[in-house]
Order: C-alpha cells, then structure tokens, then sequence
C-alpha cells in the first residue's frame, strides 16, 4: 500500500544526509551518544554491518562484533539523532545482502574479506 | 452524553518519528481538516446544542438539491463529510457559521484526547480471531476440531444454551473508542493531528478526536 503523501513528506523531514556510504560487510565504527542522567557521553561501537534494512526514515543497520568472545549485535537507526557519526574502517567483499551465516562461524572463519586484499 | 471539544479527521495512516531526546514516538496522522462550521444546533430550537462540522469538498455530480440550497443557506459549499459534534452551549457559543476551525486553538501537544473510529470490517470471523480463543489440540485422535470454541454449555440444567456466548460472527465494522492518547505533535497550517498510538479503522477513513473523558489520576504515594 502507498503511503500518503502528506505521510511521506513528514518522514523526509526527518531523513539525515550525514551517514556515509557504507554497505553490508563493511567494517564501521558508530559513535552514539549516551545518555546517563542529565549527561550524555559518546560511545563507539565498531563491527561488522550484517544487514541494512532500508525503509526510509524508519530504516536500520545492524553491526556485529565479538566483545570477550561473546558476539554482540546492535541494531541502529539510520536517522536517529543519537548517532553522532559512522566512520567505515574498511570495506568487505562479499556476495550476499545479509551476512547472518557469520552468526554460526567463529574465529578466523568468521572474518569478511577485505577489498584490499581482493 | 460527551460533549468535550473535538474535532473530525480522515485517518492517513501510521509513522515514526524522533522525539528531541532521540526516542522514537510511534503515531497516527489525522488530517482534521480544514473543517468549517457549517451550522447549529441550539437548545431553543432543536432541544440540545451542537456544532455542525464540514469537511472536504462535495462534487456537484454528487450533490442534490437539497443539500446545495442548505450549504447556500449559509453562504458555504456543500461539504463532503457532514457531522455533528455535541458541544456545551457556552463553547458552541464560541463559533459562527463559515468559521475554520484551528487544530491547535482545540489541542495543545501532549494533551490526553479520545479517538473514535469505525473499525475494519473482517466479515464472518471465527472464535479464535475474534474472542482469542485458543482452539483445540492438534494431534491425540483430534480430527476436524481444531479451531472450534468448545462447549457452548451445560446438558438439563438450564437446558438452553445462555445469552451471550462467545461464538463465531461478524466481526469488526463496530465503532471503536481509544481513550486517553496522547498528542504528540500539531500542525495547524497543514491540519494535522499526530497522535501517539493506533486509532481504529482504515486509511482513509472518518475518525472523531476528541479532549479525553476520563483522565487518569495518578494516586498520591506511588
């Protein structure tokens, strides 16, 4: 179904033209604002982008890394003013949208290949 | 009977957006209006007192007679939606006839409202949709029992099944009341109303945004 127009003018206000160019496999790292109490500090996420849900304002990116050997995935909004900025590390070669089968590899297995090296 | 101040929309559908601290607010847009005061009704005249409420323009295929000489009666186009809002006589007093009414003289952001709408209609609906039921097992001999209600009840005693069982019907294309929702944000030049949650019926459909009856007292000590 479409969305009304008076609908999809509201969401485009809200869109933000700041992220990079990154896409699925890539590696980044998210600085994302905090907020304990009345402070906010910045903290930085880095990992591996699994998956970019692409849905206008409402659109996501999901980024995974493995923190004491234990992975742990976070999943941002794209437009979300609490992201202060993306920057990629370094951008992967892969061959499918969704990286989920990462889930299931460990160690060197469960690294992305590198566009340098390709 | 409700006679808060409100106001008639067209539902156009759901969005997200970001609040100023970064949450995201989940919220319904209502385009109400604009919406002219095309009538009245008095207490002397008519024995109660309410506003009648225009709202979209009407095609002249589509008008009769009758309704282009009432709209010239008051100097107004004939509207497409035409509906009443029963109001007190003192805040009715307050509109003339060809007055636009104004979102954000009637609500202000935050402020809890009531939003009635006439919800989908699901036609013949079974038990488990329509009262949630949770059907019957699946396996253990079962054959063509799986999404029946059950007993519908007792054998002799009272030997009728009784008033208001819960069974399958028709389901949906009922008005429904959502109370106490929240206004999340008002744009008085484009007529919107964003209401923090969901509001019965379809895009596109007729919904009634109205102050809330019931406002909910937060009990001291808690």
């Amino acid at each position: 179904m479409n969305t009304h127009p008076t609908i999809a003018a509201l969401e485009s206000a809200q869109l933000k033209s700041t992220l990079p160019d990154f896409r699925v496999g890539d590696t980044v790292r998210v600085h994302y604002k905090i907020v304990e109490g009345d402070k906010d500090r910045i903290q930085v996420f880095q990992g591996v982008v699994l998956k970019r849900h692409r849905a206008g304002a409402r659109s996501t990116f999901t980024v995974r890394k493995i923190s004491f050997n234990i992975g742990v995935e976070r999943v941002f909004l794209n437009h979300s003013p609490r992201i202060d900025k993306v920057e990629v590390v370094s951008r992967g070669v892969v061959r499918r949208a969704r990286l989920f089968y990462l889930r299931n590899l460990a160690g060197k297995a469960a690294r992305v290949r590198d566009q340098k090296d390709a | 009977m409700n006679s808060n101040p409100g106001i008639i929309g067209i539902k156009l559908g759901n969005m997200q957006f970001f609040t100023d601290d970064g949450n995201v607010t989940r919220v319904t847009v209502v385009e109400a209006g604009p919406v002219t005061v095309i009538g009245k009704r008095t207490k002397e005249k008519d024995g109660y007192s309410a506003l009648i409420l225009g709202m979209g323009e009407r095609k002249e295929k589509h008008t009769n007679k009758a309704q282009i000489v009432a709209a010239q009666m008051v100097n107004q186009t004939p509207k497409r939606i035409v509906k009443e809002l029963r109001v007190t006589e003192e805040y009715a007093a307050k509109f003339e006839v060809g007055q636009v009414l104004k979102v954000d003289e009637i609500f202000t952001v935050g402020q809890k409202v009531d939003a009635q709408g006439r919800t989908r209609g699901r036609g013949f609906t079974g038990v488990m949709r329509r009262w949630s039921f949770a059907g019957g097992v699946s396996s253990h001999g079962t054959h063509e029992y799986f999404r029946h209600g059950g007993s519908i009840g007792t054998n002799m005693t009272p030997g009728r099944t009784l008033p208001n069982i819960k069974m399958a019907g028709h389901y949906g294309d009922e008005t429904v009341s959502m109370q106490n929702l929240k206004i999340a944000r008002i744009d008085s030049e484009k007529h919107l109303l964003l209401i923090e949650g969901g509001i019965p019926g379809a895009k596109g459909s007729l919904v009634l945004v109205r102050h809330a009856v019931k406002q909910r007292v937060r009990k001291a000590g808690r």
